[in-house]
């Protein structure tokens, strides 16, 4: 609330963090427009918001589950099995598609929450197992190959098409940012969230329900990666069970830029929002460089940046608690 | 009446830790319950607040019957607790740490106004004014503390427990903290403060409640009972199962092997001196919370010295960490076994070698043959009762778990051991057995200082004995003035506060 109401009452090293982010996706679009004749051209502009659209989903699920201390390395896997399982419905309807990729993504969600809230398993392990899980799955409901969607259903509409000049992935990824916003700031069980992300055994004892709160954050970054894979699927017309890897890396990356605490407690959807873009940037800015002809980056650099970016930020968040502490 | 239990009895997987303990509140007083480690304030508090079920007795509040089955129940019913960790979401804003849970709405959305403004004028009632937006970590304790207070008031809280609520709280803070107790009794909110600072008792509390061993005591207003008297209720006196251990005439003065000057760190240590000659045993009494393990911890270097010196035979040191201690000839064993003690699935072999493995090395590998003939020779000299070396450390009886640590360290060959508790969770008869081994290695010239709470565990052992009380050493007893009433008297002695206090 403080960020978007009141952006110069900075009251703690996260929001310090938050404003950090902004500034810096504003300095490289600067940067982009002053360097690349194309770069704000409307082509480059529409494409990436298309192609990113996805991951700014699972990076609003995975900021959830950040805040609350967790962590959900399925979100790649889920993706990749529900592109198969929409593609797989597509040619009933497109809405069966649409309905049936988020119902696998919100399934893979239910496992991973009674995992950890029932069977008391960490994070980190259940969702590690998940996403072996999930990946599996698609792969045999894909018979290890892309599963093509129905292009008579309207399916592809989904993934391809316009609404009021913009990308219809766009405007998803817009309407669920809207919604996690108003639920993380304006509703109590955001407040929840980010208290229990403080803390869990304090949370319990000020009579928050600790479990269902926890068991809906993964249910919802479950489900959340599921449309990402309908959107995968109608964007690239086939279910992929391939795609996916590494992309929990890169939410999870781009939510730790937006100035969100890897330790809970403290984040923002907003600034998760400009975490996404920024690092997707630095990738679109990557391929305008190799197209001047004076470098030439393959793509699997795009892993090392990524790595990079992500260790950068951890370690400054790492100083910044320590110096909190201290203090 | 508000609140009364009775016959509350509650066993742990069959040690038994509340026998019939009762307590009995009226509305608008402030009850003291007091007693040690282990006297079972805290489980009968659990049970009162659901976090532990009760195996008999009975609990009325507010003249019904309750039975608590979690937290958020009692919380429900207008029992508040305020834990010495308190327990707030640190990162979020004062405002929403008092609403928590039960936040105000408008047409279903947060309703960030109402919050402020409740807070704010909760708040006023304790004549706090602070920014209600900022997260609660940015302010002190006692802010922290009457942000807690304030989040029970809104809940309606008939009775508020606080569970040392001074511990973290400097005078100034503690002045503010009786100002709102104060606050709450005029508006007929019960308190039950659980503390150790008599001086703070004596101040803020009308009635006393005493438990020992999972009993209640004694009850009395506060104003009926002397010091004297609450000390010895909270220590109690065991069967003299030992015998005299110490020398009966004082010994030729010995040379001073370890010194503490005016050592002070934070607000649990403010000035505490001490020595401990060879071969002697040196107690270090005191009530719970004077600061006894926290002096330990700083000649160990496990904590950092603001103040003061430390001399060892004669040099002065200044330890950085546990390491420089013990290279030094420095021991510490600690009070509990469990947590920083042993390890328990390991073996006895390995637990008693585990602070002597870098010198056991040969060639970069433990040399087990001399692993063996150290482990067998402890075995032999301390009379540990096992099946074989190999035998995990978590099946021997708390008795033999503290002979293996002594071993533990009287195998680096130390010159101070430290020793916290010796005889704690031990049974009466091991209980004379360490002390007993505790003279002997004194006598075979190591400098002990035993840390104990029991006095028939320093008349009985100690060749003298300093005194803690609140963080400062008040007095040291040689063995010839060493007497129960002097012990009594020196502990329930508080330093007199500095300044106007609450």
């Amino acid at each position: 609330m403080h960020t978007l109401f009141r952006p110069f009452a900075i009251k703690s090293s996260g929001d310090l963090a938050r404003l950090g982010v902004i500034l810096a996706l504003f300095g490289l679009i600067l940067f982009g427009a002053l360097r690349y004749d194309h770069f704000l051209s409307p082509y480059n502009i529409l494409s990436f918001l298309r192609y990113n659209s996805m991951f700014a989903l699972i990076a609003l699920g995975m900021a959830f589950v950040i805040i609350t201390g967790g962590i959900d390395l399925s979100v790649g896997g889920t993706a990749a099995m529900a592109s198969v399982v929409a593609a797989l419905f597509s040619p009933v309807h497109w809405a069966a598609g649409l309905l049936a990729g988020m119902a696998a993504g919100f399934a893979v969600g239910a496992l991973n929450a009674f995992i950890i809230t029932k069977m008391r398993i960490q994070p980190f392990i259940a969702t590690l197992a998940t996403m072996l899980a999930a990946y599996g799955t698609g792969l045999l409901l894909a018979d290890n190959q892309s599963v093509s969607v129905s292009y008579d259903s309207g399916f592809t509409v989904i993934g391809q098409d316009d609404f009021l000049g913009f990308p219809i992935p766009a405007w998803i990824a817009l309407a669920a940012y809207v919604l996690g916003w108003l639920v993380l700031e304006k509703l109590p069980a955001g407040r929840h969230v980010l208290a229990i992300g403080d803390g869990e055994a304090t949370a319990g004892l000020m009579g928050l329900k600790v479990e269902r709160t926890l068991a809906a954050v993964y249910l919802a970054s479950g489900t959340l990666a599921g449309l990402a894979g309908v959107i995968l699927a109608a964007q690239f017309g086939a279910g992929q069970p391939t795609e996916g890897v590494g992309w929990e890396l890169f939410a999870i990356a781009s939510v730790v830029v937006g100035g969100t605490l890897l330790t809970g407690g403290s984040g923002s959807v907003g600034a998760t929002l400009a975490g996404a873009l920024l690092l997707a940037m630095v990738f679109n800015i990557l391929n305008f460089e190799n197209g001047l002809g004076w470098i030439s980056l393959s793509a699997y650099w795009q892993s090392v940046i990524r790595g990079a970016f992500l260790l950068v930020v951890v370690i400054l968040q790492a100083k910044l608690m320590t110096r909190r502490k201290t203090a | 009446m508000l609140l009364s239990m009775q016959g509350i009895s509650k066993a742990f997987g069959g040690v038994s830790a509340l026998k019939a303990a009762s307590l009995e509140v009226e509305p608008g007083e402030v009850m003291a319950l007091v007693g040690q480690n282990g006297a079972g304030k805290s489980t009968l508090i659990k049970i009162l607040t659901g976090v532990y079920r009760r195996d008999e007795g009975s609990i009325a509040f507010d003249g019904r019957q309750v039975d608590f089955s979690m937290p958020a129940e009692a919380q429900t019913a207008g029992i508040a607790t305020i834990y010495q960790e308190i327990n707030l979401a640190p990162q979020r804003s004062v405002a929403e740490n008092i609403y928590l849970s039960r936040e105000p709405r408008r047409f279903g959305l947060l309703d960030h106004a109402a919050m402020r403004r409740g807070a704010e004028a909760v708040l006023a009632t304790f004549n706090l004014s602070i920014d209600v937006d900022r997260p609660v970590a940015h302010f002190d304790a006692a802010t922290r503390q009457m942000v807690a207070i304030a989040r029970a008031v809104t809940q309606n809280a008939r009775l508020v427990i606080m569970d040392e609520p001074t511990s973290s709280l400097d005078e100034r803070e503690v002045g503010v903290l009786f100002e709102t107790i104060r606050t709450l009794k005029r508006s007929g909110v019960a308190v039950i403060f659980i503390g150790h600072r008599l001086d703070e008792l004596y101040a803020i509390c009308d009635r006393v409640t005493i438990m020992r061993d999972g009993q209640t005591v004694a009850k009395s207003p506060m104003a009926d009972m002397p010091k004297m008297a609450l000390v010895r209720h909270m220590l109690g006196k065991e069967l003299a199962a030992f015998q005299a251990m110490a020398p009966d005439e004082d010994a030729p003065e010995r040379p001073v092997r370890l010194s503490v000057e005016n050592a002070g760190a934070g607000v649990r240590v403010r000035d505490v001196s001490l020595t401990v000659r060879e071969g002697e045993i040196s107690g270090l009494a005191g009530l719970l919370g004077s600061g006894r393990t926290e002096t330990a911890r700083l000649v160990f270097g496990a904590d950092r010295m603001d103040r003061g010196t430390i001399r060892m035979e004669g040099r002065e040191r200044r330890y950085r960490e546990p390491a420089d201690a013990i290279a030094d000839g420095i021991g510490l064993v600690s009070e509990d076994r469990k947590i920083d003690g042993i390890v328990p699935d390991m073996s006895i072999r390995e637990n008693m070698t585990l602070a002597l493995l870098p010198k056991l090395r040969k060639a970069g590998i433990v040399d087990r043959a001399r692993q063996d003939e150290i482990v067998e020779r402890y075995i032999r000299a301390l009379g540990v009762k096992c099946a074989s070396p190999d035998q995990p450390i978590k099946e021997l009886s708390g008795g033999n778990q503290q002979k293996v640590l002594l071993a533990r360290w009287l195998a680096t060959d130390p010159r101070v051991l430290i020793i916290d508790e010796p005889t704690r969770g031990i049974d009466i008869g091991a209980k004379s057995e360490i002390l007993k081994l505790l003279r002997s290695l004194a006598d075979e010239g190591l400098s002990v200082l035993m840390i104990s709470s029991e006095l028939e565990e320093l008349l009985s052992a100690a060749d003298r004995v300093t005194v803690l009380s609140d963080g400062t050493s008040v007095a040291t007893l040689p063995r010839k003035d060493l007497s129960e009433a002097a012990l009594l008297a020196a502990m329930a002695h508080q330093a007199a506060p500095s300044g106007e206090q609450a």
